[in-house]
């Protein structure tokens, strides 16, 4: 008898993961400019979406207000590299610390908060933020700023491979999410999230610190959350406080996406992600009603399959397709 | 004496923040439901009495006898045919929809009554006004106040004085228990979200009154109903309305500042406050 992780499915799905990426990394030699501009777009979706799911979904904190460390990113990057002039490539991950370390006040003060108040709560801290962005003059104040011509063209001087460095830059933040969040999950603290996801008050009885455990996801997500903001608005190449601190397209969309594609697995986010992009090409003409359609889903989703699709077609197969899950083998039909 | 008039008009501000705040206590005490909905629910209520005191010519307040039975249907049909689905201890799902009801909300405005600002005209009422040693006191703000006091205090009687307030408590205390002993849950909580919506539909008319709104302000209604329950600290009703009048007076104070800080002030005074008393100034119950 044995204890494995890993699976005939997920390993096939691992080397199939890896050839994707490898064909994906050389996307600017065989994709067009605008379905680079699309790709790039799906990958930070993809990356927010699995930093919300581990926040609500494995360490059952359910903020629904992720926008502010987006924005505080965006603003943190323009900040870094319009008024220090510190360069792009330093000044992302720059404003990655900053989100992190701007996390842990807000985390003591808020966490002081329970449950569904702890979900408004983020809400208003992210308020706080965009109200503050927009008495910032340094940074256009309530008009917002855009990023000089200088700045652009130092990642690259021809346009198309500057398109390519900001397509590989999406490319690499998503790599980078996906993989923390995975290896956090394999972690023994990982252990202790998945414990508190499945009965707060056993893992608690365990010896388990749920406060530190959740306090370091939170911390964590704020970080890589506000460097996925910082490289969202080097692609949109200008920010104002409205469309940096969007509680719709940083978090509605986000809770969607999850929601639809499976909560609590690391597979979700990411169909999610895939299935709201093929619905959004085909439906965007239809504005507003493209959104009450989504929400509709997301509430049918919750009411009557609230593991979303993911979690149906695991339920029915059993499938994995990152290692995450222990098996014991060599005792009869291994199980999943 | 203008600090002195930001705080009086602050006050009376908290009284439609109180309003904003009464019906979101009401379903926590209840069911321990936040409805993340409940904001654009307010701004629903104000478009309900658009269209009916457009329609039929007749005065906002007196829209109100139709808003009113209107939100509470409303509330009572959302209980029983979505919401109570979702009730449990798992918090995500009632989270999830009520946050899907409020983009759908949101965006079927969007749809009904383009972006544009719509505003509820109440004619003389929205500039008469009362002078007293130098204070000048409008009857709209007045009347909010005097109508949130009025709520509240009915809210209290109803909880503490009626047959439907001691099935709310049992309902509070032991859901499993006040079934045994005869009470229909799913329709408790139905009625507790009837007469929540009831009050958010007095509050979306004075709002409509008030300010001119659009589509995408609901948002903003819920946080600051939040913060004045939070304030006042959670299960105290006559607490909700101290919260109220202290997030409106941390308002006008703040704009009295300098007018960009009027929001922002509002919240910093409830961040303080949840530093240093988390559970709000007057709690009555665990979070």
């Amino acid at each position: 008898m044995r204890v494995t992780r890993s699976s005939s499915v997920s390993k096939a799905a691992m080397a199939v993961g890896l050839v994707v990426l490898l064909v994906l990394v050389a996307a600017p030699w065989w994709a067009s400019r605008a379905d680079l501009r699309l790709m790039g777009e799906i990958y930070l979706y993809v990356s927010l979406a699995t930093l919300w799911n581990l926040l609500a979904g494995y360490a059952g904190l359910v903020s629904v207000g992720q926008q502010a460390y987006v924005g505080f990113g965006g603003y943190g990057f323009f900040a870094l590299a319009m008024l220090a002039g510190v360069p792009v490539l330093v000044a992302l991950p720059l404003a990655a610390v900053a989100g992190a370390l701007v996390a842990v006040p807000v985390a003591m003060l808020i966490f002081r908060l329970r449950g569904a108040y702890f979900a408004i709560g983020t809400w208003v801290v992210a308020e706080v933020f965009r109200l503050v962005a927009a008495q910032t003059p340094a940074l256009g104040g309530g008009s917002g700023a855009s990023l000089p011509a200088s700045i652009v063209k130092s990642l690259a001087d021809s346009r198309d491979l500057r398109e390519a460095m900001a397509y590989w830059l999406a490319l690499g933040v998503m790599v980078l999410t996906v993989g923390t969040v995975f290896l956090i999950l394999r972690s023994r603290r990982g252990l202790a999230l998945t414990a508190i996801r499945d009965n707060e008050l056993a893992a608690r009885s365990l010896g388990i610190d749920i406060w530190r455990t959740k306090f370091f996801v939170y911390v964590v997500t704020a970080g890589l959350t506000a460097l996925v903001g910082g490289l969202i608005f080097l692609q949109k190449l200008r920010i104002s406080p409205d469309a940096a601190f969007s509680a719709n397209d940083w978090t509605a969309f986000v809770i969607f996406i999850v929601v639809i594609g499976g909560i609590g697995t690391l597979e979700g986010p990411i169909i999610g992600t895939l299935l709201f992009f093929a619905l959004r090409e085909t439906m965007a003409e239809m504005g507003t009603i493209y959104l009450i359609a989504l929400g509709v889903v997301a509430i049918a989703v919750m009411l009557k399959a609230p593991t979303g699709l993911w979690g149906v077609i695991r339920a029915r197969t059993g499938a994995e397709l990152f290692p995450l899950s222990r098996r014991v083998q060599g005792i009869g039909r291994p199980e999943g | 004496m203008e600090w002195l008039n930001a705080i009086l008009q602050g006050t009376l501000l908290g009284g439609l923040y109180a309003l904003f705040a009464a019906g979101l206590s009401l379903i926590f005490g209840v069911m321990r439901l936040v409805n993340i909905a409940h904001g654009d629910l307010i701004v629903l209520a104000a478009y309900l009495g658009l269209v009916i005191s457009a329609g039929l010519g007749i005065h906002p307040l007196l829209a109100l006898v139709l808003v009113v039975p209107a939100m509470a249907g409303i509330g009572y049909a959302l209980q029983r045919g979505i919401l109570n689905r979702t009730m449990g201890d798992d918090i995500l799902p009632p989270l999830l929809v009520t946050f899907g009801l409020s983009v759908i909300i949101q965006n079927g405005l969007l749809m009904g009554f383009s972006a544009d600002p719509q505003k509820l005209q109440a004619g003389a009422l929205e500039t008469a006004s009362l002078s007293a040693g130098g204070l000048t006191i409008g009857v709209l703000p007045l009347l909010m106040f005097v109508t949130a006091v009025a709520v509240i205090a009915g809210l209290q009687w109803m909880f503490y004085r009626t047959a439907l307030g001691r099935a709310f408590r049992a309902t509070s205390d032991r859901q499993d228990v006040a079934q045994l002993m005869g009470l229909n849950r799913a329709h408790v909580f139905a009625l507790a979200m009837a007469l929540s919506l009831a009050v958010t539909g007095i509050a979306g008319v004075f709002l409509g009154i008030r300010t001119s709104f659009d589509p995408s302000i609901g948002g903003s209604r819920l946080i600051f109903g939040f913060e004045a329950v939070i304030i006042g600290g959670l299960g105290n009703l006559w607490g909700t309305l101290a919260g109220g009048v202290i997030l409106g007076v941390a308002q006008a104070v703040g704009g009295q500042i300098h007018p960009s800080l009027q929001l922002l002030a509002g919240h910093l005074v409830f961040l303080l406050i949840l530093a240093i008393r988390p559970r709000g100034l007057f709690p009555k119950m665990e979070g």
